[in-house]
Parts: C-alpha cells; sequence; structure tokens
C-alpha cells in the first residue's frame, strides 16, 4: 500500500500547483484559526488576570455576611429577624480553632480633611489583623493598634493615594485628620496596590471598626473575613463558624462564603467566557471549511481524468479517498499553521502594544486549534472524496 | 492468458438498451500481438475496458490467467490493474502537474514501493525509452511522442504482462507514431501481450492476429479465418 509519506507529498504537490486557489482557501482557514488563537489568548488572559486580582488578597479566606441568600434570591425581602452582626461576633469566631484571623469590615464613603484640602474617599473600618488577611504591607509607620475593639484611639492608616492628594511630600503620620467631623490621627501609610476591577485600592483610608460604625450610623457590620491556616480545610472551619454563629444569633442568619468556592464559580465563569469568545472564532473556522469543501468540490470535477487514470494504473477507492482527503486536510492544516502563527504573534503583539489588555496564549489551545483545523479539513474533505473515489473509473478517463 | 467466454455488455441510454458487446468469445496467448479493429462505436474500447478490468460485464466468462476476474471485488480488481496491465491511452492521460519521472513514479507509489527502488525503476524505463534527459520536464514541455513515451514507461513500470493500448497514434503525427509502435512492438517482442485498438488499417496490418468489430460482434478473426462472414 500506499506509504504515508508518499501521500502527504501528493498532496502537497497538487495543493502548491494551485497556487492562488490553494492559498485563498488556506486563507479562510488561516482567518479562522487567528481569530480563534486571538479570542481565546484574550480570554485566557482575562482569566488569569481576574484570578490573580482575586487572589491577591489570599486564598485561605471566608467571608460572612449578614442575611441569608436563599435559592429564591429575593433581595428586598430581607427579613428584620436578621440580627446585627457584631464586632463581638468578630472577636468569638477568633476562637476557633485554625483561624489565624478575623477582620471585622464595614465600609462607607466620606470625606477626609486636612488644612483645607478635602477628598471623599472611601472609610474601611477594619480590626487590627486586616493587613495580614488582606495581604496589605504598610509602607510608613504602622497599622492601627490591637485597642479594645469597644473604644478603640481615633487612628487611621491612609491609602497612598489619599496620602498623596492630602499630604503631597509631607510626612503626614503623627498629623490630624478629619473624617466625617471627627479629628483623627494618621498612624501609617499602606503600600500602593492599585485597582482591583476598576477599584481603587489606594483612594481608601482605614479606621477602627466600631469609630465606622458609629461614623456610619450602623449596628452591624458588613462583612467579618477570616483567614484560616495554610493546610486546614475551608469546609471544616467554616463549618465551626456557621455552628459557632448560629449558636450565638438563634438562626442562620449569615452567609458564608469560602474564597476557594468563589475562585471556582468565578473559574467556572471565566472559562465559560473563553470558551465564548473561542466559539465566535469557530464560526469564522466553519467558513473556512466551507471554502474548502467548495474549493475540494471543484478539484475533483477538474481532475476526473487524473482521477480515471489512477484507477486505471492499479489505484482502489480507499486510495483515491485518501489522496483527496489527505489534499483537504493540507489545505486545513497549512492554513491553520499559518493562522497560530499569525494568532499567538497577534496576541503578543497586542499584549506588548496594549499592556493593560491581558494576553496569554496556552500551548494546549494552539495544538487543539491545530488539530481543529486538521478535522475540519478532514470533514470537508470527506464529501468530495467519497465522490472522486466513486466515480466510474471509464467515464473519468473520458472525461479528459 | 485471456478467456472471453460470452461476454456480453449493455450500456442504458435514455430508454434505449445499447448493445456494446454481444457474446464476444476471444482468448490472447501470453506474448500476442492483437489489433482490435472497426468503426467507432463497434464495441472495441468497451472490449478493451472489459480486458483491462476497468469494466465489467453483464454476463459471460473472464478469466485472466486462470482467474475468474468477475467474482473480483474492486480491491482485488485494482490489484490486478495495477500488477498484470498497463494502459496506454490516445490522449496519454498524464498529470499535468507532475514532472515526467513522477509521472512515471505513480504506480510504484501506488502499490508501494521504497524511494530509493522507486528512483533506481523509474530511471531505467526513462532510459530505455530515451527520455531520460525529460524526466524533470513537465507534460506541456514535452512533444506529443515524448508524453506518450512517458505513458508507455508508466504503463509498464509494474512490469505488466498485457499492455493494452487505445488508439496510442491516435493524436499523434506520422513519425512519432512510428516510433511510439516500433516501442510497443519492441515490449511485444520481449513478451508482453499487446492489445492495441486502432482504426488504422495500415496500424492494425502489423499485427499478428487482427479482428474486426462490428456492432458488438466479432465479426472476423485472423485466428479463426473460417468463421469469418
Amino acid at each position: 500500500m500506499m506509504g504515508f509519506k508518499e501521500l502527504i507529498k501528493l498532496s502537497l504537490g497538487a495543493v502548491f500547483s494551485y497556487r492562488l486557489r490553494s492559498f485563498l482557501t488556506a486563507l479562510g482557514i488561516t482567518v479562522g484559526i487567528t481569530a480563534v488563537v486571538l479570542l481565546t489568548s484574550l480570554g485566557e488572559g482575562v482569566h488569569r488576570f481576574v484570578l490573580a486580582e482575586f487572589t491577591q488578597f489570599g486564598t485561605n479566606l471566608i467571608g460572612i455576611a449578614p442575611g441569608k441568600t436563599t435559592t429564591a434570591g429575593i433581595s428586598g425581602a430581607i427579613i428584620s429577624n436578621v440580627r446585627p452582626m457584631t464586632l463581638a461576633d468578630a472577636e468569638a469566631l477568633k476562637r476557633i480553632p485554625a483561624v489565624i484571623a478575623s477582620v471585622p469590615v464595614v465600609q462607607g464613603n466620606a470625606p477626609v480633611e486636612f488644612v483645607g484640602r478635602s477628598r471623599r474617599t472611601y472609610i474601611f473600618g477594619v480590626g487590627p489583623e486586616a493587613p495580614s488577611v488582606w495581604r496589605f504591607k504598610v509602607a510608613k509607620g504602622r497599622f492601627l493598634p490591637d485597642d479594645d475593639p469597644r473604644s478603640p484611639r481615633a487612628l487611621v492608616v491612609l491609602g497612598s493615594k489619599v496620602q498623596n492628594e492630602l499630604f503631597g511630600n509631607r510626612n503626614p503620620l503623627g498629623k490630624r485628620v478629619r473624617i466625617g467631623g471627627e479629628r483623627y490621627r494618621v498612624v501609617g501609610v499602606m503600600e500602593s496596590k492599585g485597582q482591583m476591577l476598576g477599584f481603587d485600592l489606594d483612594d481608601a483610608v482605614y479606621i477602627p471598626a466600631t469609630r465606622a460604625l458609629s461614623l456610619f450610623n450602623r449596628e452591624s457590620l458588613m462583612e467579618i473575613d477570616l483567614l484560616y491556616a495554610a493546610g486546614a480545610s475551608a469546609e471544616e472551619v467554616s463549618r465551626r463558624a456557621r455552628s459557632l454563629l448560629i449558636a450565638r444569633h438563634g438562626s442562620e442568619d449569615f452567609t458564608i462564603t469560602t474564597q476557594e468556592q468563589m475562585l471556582e464559580v468565578l473559574g467556572s465563569v471565566l472559562n465559560i467566557l473563553t470558551l465564548a469568545v473561542g466559539a465566535v472564532g469557530g464560526i469564522s473556522l466553519l467558513v473556512g471549511g466551507v471554502g474548502i469543501l467548495t474549493i475540494m468540490i471543484i478539484a475533483v470535477n477538474e481532475r476526473t481524468g487524473e482521477i480515471g487514470l489512477l484507477r486505471a494504473i492499479g489505484a482502489g477507492r480507499p486510495q483515491i479517498l485518501a489522496l483527496f482527503i489527505g489534499e483537504a486536510v493540507m489545505l486545513a492544516s497549512v492554513g491553520g499553521l499559518a493562522g497560530l502563527v499569525i494568532g499567538t504573534g497577534g496576541a503578543w503583539l497586542l499584549g506588548v502594544a496594549v499592556p493593560a489588555l491581558p494576553t496569554h496564549t496556552p500551548w494546549s489551545y494552539v495544538v487543539l486549534a491545530e488539530l481543529l483545523a486538521a478535522v475540519i479539513g478532514l470533514t470537508a474533505g470527506v464529501l468530495p472524496a467519497v465522490r472522486a473515489a466513486n466515480l466510474d473509473p471509464i467515464e473519468a478517463l473520458r472525461a479528459e | 492468458m485471456i478467456e472471453l467466454q460470452g461476454i456480453h455488455r449493455k450500456f442504458q441510454v435514455g430508454n434505449e438498451a445499447v448493445h456494446a458487446l454481444q457474446d464476444v468469445d476471444l482468448s490472447v496467448q501470453p506474448g500476442g500481438y492483437l489489433a482490435v479493429m472497426g468503426p467507432s462505436g463497434s464495441g472495441k474500447s468497451t472490449l478493451l475496458n472489459i480486458i483491462g478490468l476497468l469494466d465489467r460485464p453483464n454476463k459471460g466468462l473472464y478469466l485472466l490467467d486462470e482467474q475468474d476476474t468477475t467474482e473480483l471485488n474492486d480491491r482485488q480488481q485494482a490489484l490486478v490493474r495495477r500488477h498484470k496491465i498497463g494502459f496506454v491511452f490516445q490522449f496519454f492521460h498524464l498529470v499535468p502537474r507532475l514532472t515526467a519521472a513522477e509521472n512515471v513514479e505513480l504506480p510504484l507509489i501506488l502499490a508501494g514501493f521504497e524511494a530509493d527502488k522507486r528512483e533506481q525503476r523509474v530511471q531505467q524505463a526513462l532510459t530505455a525509452l530515451g527520455i531520460a534527459d525529460r524526466a524533470r520536464h513537465r507534460p506541456d514541455q514535452l512533444s506529443g511522442g515524448q508524453r506518450q513515451r512517458v505513458a508507455i514507461a508508466r504503463a509498464t513500470i509494474m512490469r505488466p504482462g498485457i499492455i493494452l493500448a487505445d488508439e496510442p497514434t491516435g493524436n499523434l503525427d506520422r513519425s512519432s507514431g512510428k516510433e511510439v509502435i516500433d516501442i510497443l512492438e519492441h515490449l511485444n517482442q520481449q513478451g508482453m501481450t499487446l492489445i492495441m485498438v486502432t482504426h488504422d488499417p495500415e496500424l492494425g496490418g502489423r499485427a499478428a492476429r487482427r479482428i474486426q468489430m462490428l456492432d458488438g460482434y466479432i465479426q472476423s478473426d485472423t485466428a479463426r479465418k473460417h468463421e469469418g462472414i
């Protein structure tokens, strides 16, 4: 039987003998593969970017928020028997084994003033352990001290942007700022952490949670974040936290979200996103496949005489089939290869030209895309090849 | 040894059945030289196609080297064609994008020969037919006579026992036609069976045996003189 190498040589020979036509046909696949590679690179880049944004706060986190989201999800109908989540709850949660730290969170918006300058910014009411839980670093001074949580001193730590806006080059440590009418002494400045999904973490100040509660006139914390030991099971910790809070509140009037769960959900959502944009590219690939189908049907019609001759000199139907399918696969693979080069190159170039646009080209996708191109060629080649194989050799010989 | 017994072949053209071959009996000894003559539509080409296993009879028996070919399936027939039969056509049927050498190489590729063996055989065949210097030329760079010589090289590269030639000089001028016939006859002298369809009486006259066809029948056969009309 005919060797594989010879088959490829014959197929390539046919592809290259109709240069313009083969080029245009392969171009369809090239465009499709370029689109697939480029779009999935973008999708994957976004995927990685978003996950990195979320994991910058650490992965061993559990968030607890007041109110129970049920599957019915009627958010407006939170019934009043939700008991407020308190600082005492946050303190109690700290006693669960494997919990390293517990941070009460209250968040709001208020003007921060210093000697005539004012900036409206995010106010985070937190506990002293916030930097270790959120993986923040203090750039200057120190973070909020471990005061009595019920009556902490009026101290504030500034985000780097707030510091720049209010103090410029001056040293803010020890200075007093006004927040919502109250005077706070600056004890530290946080390191710049940049933006997270458009949310500027540096444009914020951190004050003790108790003071933030009274500042915003709230009864309940908005969230409690727990950091647990690296080896511990998130499930176990959240189970203990749940039973502890149920014991304290009398009912399950809170929602526990582990970072693990969140990342999982996020990951699957982002995977679907990547898949979806890849599918959009896949449509153009499909169009390219139709192009191959068309040109192969034309090729079979044009080369009827050649097919008849091949049959006369001893080619069986399977060999004719293999030759024409081989040709279609060759067209698609060559086109696909060009698409890969352009696609990965384009993604790389895009990443360099627009650094804000995250791109990432996983090699598994590249290999998969090329295989996909070959499969499309195969599929598009089957129908014309079957036609060619089923030609009556005498009719075929007469055609020339 | 080719043996046809009671071969019928009919075609359906519209509503009409055309009997291309009717009750054809023919046997050709190995090494024979047979000219098949007759007007167009008399069934010459159909006879050649059936002998070449490109076509199947509707009725009758065809034994090739004592093997009943009508029972062979498509793949087996392809194998018989590949190894036992070489075709030479009026219009050469060279693949235009392949060089002379590549055209001659095709049957060897289909048969799965190794590359070095293929090259060696092709070289030999081209040299034997005096077109070694044209090996890298494409068909459109060759004269008619050269093209037919490439076709003959291709037909004989598998060293078949039988050469079937359908009007091999029909598309050639006199002198190159003469050369092609000389080559074919030379192959016949080396022991290959040569069956040639032609309507040129002069060409047919050179054959050791001639059959005359008319309306699907063998009208006369020089080997069976007394049965003719």
